[in-house]
C-alpha cells in the first residue's frame, strides 16, 4: 500500500478495495459492551475498530467546567498507540484535540442540554484501529453510547464522509482514498429530523460536485442509521425475549 | 391525526411517533407539530398522550420523593448525601437534631457518618440549586438493619404494582418489610435471612421480566412454590 496506484478507480468504476463508488464500507455494531460504562457501543467501520463509552449526567469535573443553566458535553476522542502502522504516541496530539471538539459539537444539537444544568456527560471514544473516517464512526459510535447511558435525545447522530477520488465523487473514502484523493466531505446527520450537525471538507470540489457528494453523504448516513437503530433494539429486544 | 406505532412496540430516541392531535408524555418531544420519542423504551398511549416508557433511565430528584442515599461526607453544618442521581443531595443538621444545632458543642460525624445508609425525603429541588433531604417524619433516617440492591429507577413503579398490589402481595408473603427509594434503591428488612433472599430473588425477577402481561399471576406462583417448598424441608427436619 505503500506505492500509489496509477489509479484509485477504474474505468468499470471499481475502487482499490473493490466497492463501487457509492458503495459503503461492512458496519458492524454493537451496544453495551462495556459493564462499568453508563452506556457504551463499538463499531466496525470497514477496517475501522472504535470503542465508546458514555458516563453520566453526573457532577461536572473540574468544577469550574460546570455550567449553571445546562448540561455540559465532554469528548476524548483517542487513537490507541497501536491503533496505526506507525507508532502513533498515546499523548493527545493536535488532531486528536481537535477531533474531540468537533465530534462534541456534532453530538450536543442531539441532546436536551438545557433539561439537566449543572452537569456534566462524558464520553470517551478510543480508536483501537484505524482506516480513515475514524471521526464519522466515533460520531456513530458516540450517539449509541449517550442513547444507551439513558440520555434523551432527539435523535441518534450519524457520521458518514463522501469525497472525490481522481475525477469520480465517491461515498465512505477508506485510508489510502483519503491520503490520495481529491477531498474528503465528513458529514453527521440526524435522519428523523433531516438535520445536519457536522459538515467539514479538505481538498478541493466544484460546487456541483461539493452538492452531489453531501447528498451522497446523507444517503449513506441513511443506510447506517437503519443499522444503527438494530444495534440499539438488539441490545434491549434481548431483555424482551427473556419475558416473552 | 395518524399515528406510527404498535402499542408496546420497542422505539428508539429520534423515531416519530404520532402527528396532530396528539399529546407529548414521558420521554417524547415534539418538533414541528411531530411527536417523537426520547429514549430507548416501549410505546404506549392513553386516550391522546403518548408515552415512552424507558428501559434506560436515571433519578432526577422531585420534591416529596422518598429516596435511599449514603453519606458521602461530614460537612460544618451537614452531610452530603449520594443519592445515585446526577446530584448529590445536602441534609442540613438542624433537620436531623431536634434541637437547634450548635457547632461548638455537637460532633455530627457521630449521628451519621460517611458510609451510613439514610431513608429520606427530597424537601426541596429546583434548577439552581441542589436537593435538600430532610428525615423529620416517620420511617425516615438512619437504615441499622436490612439488605440493599439496586434496580433501574424506571423499574420501581412496576415493583409497586397497581395501587400498591404488587409490593404489598411480596411483603406479605415475605413477611419481609420493604423499603423502595424512587431512585433505585431498595431496602428490604425481614426477620431472617432466608425471607430476605426470597424478597429479594422476587425483586429480581420483576426487574427482569418487567413489561410482560401477566406477571403479577407469575410473581404469585413463584411465592406459592417457594413458600411450599420451605414448609417440605421444615418438616423435613
Amino acid at each position: 500500500m505503500n506505492e500509489k496506484p496509477d489509479k484509485l478507480i477504474d474505468k468499470k468504476g471499481i475502487r482499490t478495495d473493490g466497492r463501487k463508488a457509492d458503495e459503503l464500507r461492512s458496519v458492524k455494531l454493537q451496544v453495551g459492551v462495556l459493564s462499568h460504562a453508563d452506556g457504551s457501543a463499538y463499531i466496525e467501520h470497514g477496517k475501522n475498530k472504535i470503542l465508546a463509552a458514555a458516563f453520566g449526567p453526573r457532577e461536572v469535573h473540574p468544577k469550574h467546567l460546570m455550567q449553571a443553566d445546562r448540561m455540559v458535553l465532554k469528548v476524548r476522542y483517542h487513537m490507541a498507540p497501536f491503533s496505526v502502522q506507525e507508532r502513533k504516541s498515546p499523548a493527545p496530539s493536535r488532531r486528536e484535540v481537535e477531533l474531540s471538539k468537533v465530534i462534541k459539537e456534532s453530538l450536543e444539537p442531539a441532546l436536551f442540554l438545557e433539561l439537566y444544568p449543572r452537569t456534566g456527560v462524558d464520553v470517551f471514544i478510543e480508536v483501537l484501529q484505524a482506516d480513515g473516517g475514524t471521526r464519522c464512526a466515533a460520531i456513530t459510535a458516540a450517539a449509541l453510547a449517550i442513547a444507551d447511558a439513558g440520555v434523551p435525545m432527539r435523535d441518534l447522530v450519524v457520521g458518514c464522509a463522501a469525497g472525490k477520488i481522481d475525477d469520480t465523487v465517491v461515498l465512505d473514502l477508506y485510508d489510502a482514498e483519503d491520503k490520495l484523493g481529491a477531498a474528503d466531505l465528513p458529514v453527521a446527520y440526524m435522519p428523523s429530523l433531516n438535520a445536519i450537525t457536522l459538515l467539514q471538507m479538505d481538498g478541493s470540489l466544484e460546487p456541483a460536485e461539493f452538492e452531489k457528494a453531501v447528498g451522497m453523504a446523507i444517503e449513506g448516513c441513511k443506510k447506517i442509521y437503519e443499522m444503527q437503530k438494530e444495534a440499539l433494539k438488539t441490545k434491549y429486544m434481548v431483555v424482551k425475549e427473556v419475558e416473552e | 391525526m395518524p399515528t406510527f406505532f404498535e402499542k408496546k412496540q420497542l422505539v428508539t430516541p429520534g423515531e416519530m411517533l404520532a402527528e396532530g392531535d396528539y399529546l407529548p408524555g414521558e420521554n417524547t418531544y415534539v418538533e414541528a407539530g411531530k411527536i417523537y420519542a426520547s429514549r430507548i423504551g416501549l410505546v404506549d398511549s392513553d386516550n391522546k398522550k403518548v408515552n415512552v416508557v424507558a428501559l434506560r433511565a436515571f433519578y432526577v430528584p422531585k420534591m416529596g420523593d422518598i429516596i435511599i442515599g449514603t453519606v458521602l461526607e461530614v460537612g460544618f453544618n451537614g452531610w452530603t448525601v449520594d443519592i445515585k442521581a446526577p446530584y448529590t443531595a445536602m441534609l442540613r443538621a438542624s433537620d436531623v437534631l431536634s434541637r437547634p444545632f450548635k457547632p461548638q458543642s455537637d460532633e455530627l460525624s457521630q449521628v451519621l457518618t460517611a458510609g451510613d445508609l439514610i431513608v429520606a425525603k427530597i424537601a426541596t429541588f429546583d434548577r439552581a440549586h441542589d436537593p435538600q433531604l430532610t428525615v423529620g417524619e416517620p420511617g425516615l433516617g438512619k437504615i441499622t438493619r436490612g439488605q440493599i440492591l439496586h434496580v433501574t429507577p424506571t423499574k420501581i413503579p412496576r415493583i409497586i404494582g397497581r395501587k400498591g398490589s404488587m409490593i404489598s402481595m411480596i411483603k406479605q408473603e415475605t413477611n419481609c418489610q420493604i423499603i423502595l427509594g424512587l431512585n433505585g434503591v431498595i431496602l428490604v428488612t425481614g426477620k431472617t435471612l432466608d425471607e430476605e433472599v426470597l424478597a429479594i430473588s422476587v425483586i429480581r425477577k420483576i426487574e427482569e421480566e418487567s413489561h410482560t402481561s401477566g406477571l403479577t399471576d407469575r410473581i404469585t406462583q413463584l411465592l406459592k412454590e417457594k413458600k411450599i417448598v420451605k414448609v417440605e424441608e421444615n418438616k423435613v427436619e
